[in-house]
């Protein structure tokens, strides 16, 4: 059996192989799933450290056996991953595309009813069936899908290393503050071979699983009795009222951004994932020759790391977005800078005409393909 | 005699005709919100009267989906969740699987279990999930005004999307639950059915589907053939009348040869 070495030195891994590695030493035990490319590997891999299901390996972190089970579909896969959250274990899926829009159904019971359900989002191209190869068009649908109001968390790794560290993160940022929580990462990203450190985990960061049904009160003689349908407007509407005050509380912990070279830049890159690689080595060219031009990357892209981006973009002459896809990314940055720059200013209508007058925002949206560093470079001189 | 005292007297009366509930139903959420003549607290007491005898309160996890099963969420003082509907069999699964030593129920409508859900359904079977379900044929859709349901039978006008009945050649065969799983010959699962209009044989069978999940044998399943007068449109004679004829479309049902 192959079985991730504790080694500190690099190891040259393929991404999704890296993935199931980083659940495995965030103390996962349970994988729910159904086959899709290109996040197949995350499953296959799994398996492969679980061995012999009759006599299954044990998780590092918790000493219990691991398993998984392959189901019918990605809706029942989804949902079993909520009903092992339950049972409290850390559980786990992997999927993409049409898969990910299956399992929305799941995702957003977990959004109603709390469970710190993880899924590996690996995005293949967009508009349904689509492409197997890569994209970063499940955004909208990743931080947003589901009926509800997006409580959940949305991380967007950018290299190896950090699909590996954020995945770890991501088990436990979900079960300290139980918001169905996602690593969007993408094809290129799944697919890719590299170095990469795999680390132990920092236990300081561990959160520990615990049952939410047959849990501590069961033990007092409470019971537990949830759903996620009612009956009154005004019910509903408290408890979403609720939900979003947390939100907004545990989003200042939770949001995550980084900035490159950003303090002295007049030109501001916004771009995420395996694109913001780009953006960096076309920024490193772009400085060589003068131009003062940096990056800010979201990290978590829900929730957005508010005081960071709004700090960030004032003073800049001009703001770029770079995506692989039709500004789904953009539309989340700008809907902060709507409510965040210019709601909650004192002069709304001065804010907004100053931030208009003075900064050029542009986009380069580049749907299903992928983006290189001398694209980007020749984007940002080409400037009529 | 003072009106108060008589009063008091009627009180205490209908505080003797009050029906006996199993300990683990919730009284406090009493009384329920199923319509009166519903088939559904006649399955919920038989199951509560076999948590009691069985003394599995504490490791039991009672997972419901949406449709009339919704209004059970907080029925019993037993651990509790609603799930999407068609989608509590896959939730007992992830369960079990996580917690080997609780024991589970996935309790559904026959839309859930048999429309929307049916991939599920024959998929757990398949699979020999060591859950117990429990699946109440009304023979139409409850909760959302009484449309009709995998179980709709062409002698039965009652239902708003076929008005006059299922036409076989238009709408499509009903399903047999039971009969359906039990062909997919797995061996060693308890799959039956039964009816509410015999409490003690329907408690009965839930007792011994639940106890094969105890013994760890495997797949277990019931289907209740149940009461809804309110979409059957019925009084209480008619009620009753209407489930005998439904029996001989749904009859009660086990199959022991598979158990060892
Ligand atoms: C995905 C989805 N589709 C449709 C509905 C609407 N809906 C709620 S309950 C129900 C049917 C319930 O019928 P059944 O499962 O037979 O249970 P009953 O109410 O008869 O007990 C439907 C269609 C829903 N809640 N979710
Ligand atoms: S609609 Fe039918 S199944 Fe639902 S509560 Fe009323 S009688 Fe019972």
């Amino acid at each position: 059996m192959k079985e991730p070495s504790q080694k500190k030195e690099k190891q040259f891994l393929q991404g999704n192989v890296i993935s199931a590695y980083a659940a495995l030493n965030a103390g996962a035990t349970n994988f729910f799933g159904y086959p899709i490319t290109p996040s197949s590997e995350i499953f296959e891999t799994w398996v492969e450290l679980t061995g012999d299901p009759d006599k299954p390996h044990k998780s590092p972190i918790t000493n219990e056996p691991i398993g998984y089970l392959q189901l019918e579909d990605e809706m029942a896969s989804g949902f079993a991953v909520t009903g092992a959250c339950l049972a409290g274990k850390k559980a786990f899926t992997a999927t993409a595309g049409p898969g990910n829009i299956l399992m929305q159904d799941a995702f957003s019971a977990a959004e109603a009813l709390r469970i710190p359900t993880v899924a590996l989002i690996v995005q293949r191209g967009g508009l349904s069936t689509s492409t197997v190869i890569y994209s970063q068009e499940e955004v909208t649908l990743t931080c947003f899908g589901g009926n509800g109001e997006g409580f959940r968390i949305v991380y967007s790794p950018s290299g190896l290393q950090e699909v590996y560290n954020y995945t770890i993160k991501a088990f436990n940022t979900a079960w300290k503050y139980r918001y169905p929580t996602f690593v969007l990462s993408d094809g290129y990203q799944g697919k890719m071979q590299g170095e990469v450190v795999i680390k132990e985990m920092n236990k300081n960061f561990y959160t520990k699983p615990s049952p939410i049904l047959l849990g501590e009160n069961r033990k007092k003689g409470i019971s537990t009795n949830m759903r996620n349908c009612y009956d009154q407007e005004e019910e509903m509407n408290e408890i979403i009222n609720n939900y979003q005050k947390d939100f907004e509380r545990d989003s200042l912990e939770i949001a995550e951004s980084e900035t490159y070279k950003a303090k002295d830049a007049d030109v501001l890159i916004i771009a995420h994932g395996i694109v913001a690689t780009a953006a960096k080595d076309a920024i490193n060219s772009l400085r060589k020759e003068g131009m003062k031009i940096g990056l800010w990357r979201p990290i978590t892209l829900r929730p957005l790391d508010r005081h960071s981006l709004l700090k960030n973009i004032s003073h800049k002459k001009q703001i770029i977005y770079v995506e692989s896809a039709l500004g789904q990314m953009a539309r989340l940055i700008n809907d902060e800078i709507v409510s965040g720059l210019f709601k909650r200013s004192t002069d709304t209508d001065t804010a907004r005409n100053n931030f208009k007058k003075n900064t050029q925002i542009r986009e380069m949206f580049r749907p299903a393909i992928g983006i290189t560093p001398e694209e980007i470079v020749k984007f940002v001189q080409n400037n009529e | 005699m003072s009106l108060q005292n008589t009063l008091k007297q009627n009180i205490n009366k209908t505080q003797q005709l009050q029906p006996i509930l199993p300990e683990c139903v919730n009284l406090s959420t009493k009384p329920h919100s199923f319509c009166p003549g519903c088939g559904h607290p006649i399955v919920l007491n038989a199951l509560g009267s076999v948590i009691d005898k069985l003394g599995i309160k504490n490791e039991t996890v009672f997972l419901i989906d949406i449709g009339c099963s919704l209004l059970a969420w907080n029925y019993f003082d037993v651990d509790t969740t609603q799930t999407h509907h068609g989608r509590t069999i896959p939730v007992a699964t992830g369960f079990k699987r996580a917690n080997p030593n609780s024991i589970v129920i996935a309790y559904l409508g026959d839309g859930g279990g048999y429309a929307i859900g049916l991939q599920h359904l024959i998929h757990a079977t398949l699979r020999n999930e060591a859950i117990t379900t429990i699946i109440v044929n009304n023979l139409n859709y409850g909760m959302t005004g009484g449309q009709m349901a995998p179980t709709t039978i062409s002698d039965q006008p009652e239902t708003t999307t076929a008005p006059l009945g299922r036409d076989r050649k238009y709408h499509g065969n009903p399903i047999n639950g039971p009969e359906m799983l039990n062909n997919l010959g797995i061996e060693n699962q308890f799959i039956a059915r039964s009816a509410v209009n015999n409490p003690i044989q329907l408690q009965m069978t839930i007792q011994r589907a639940i106890m094969h999940q105890i013994d760890n044998k495997g797949f277990s399943f019931v289907e209740a053939l149940s009461y809804c007068p309110t979409n059957w449109k019925t009084n209480a004679q008619e009620t009753i009348q209407s489930l005998e004829k439904f029996k001989k479309y749904y009859p009660n049902f086990e199959d022991t040869h598979k158990i060892k």
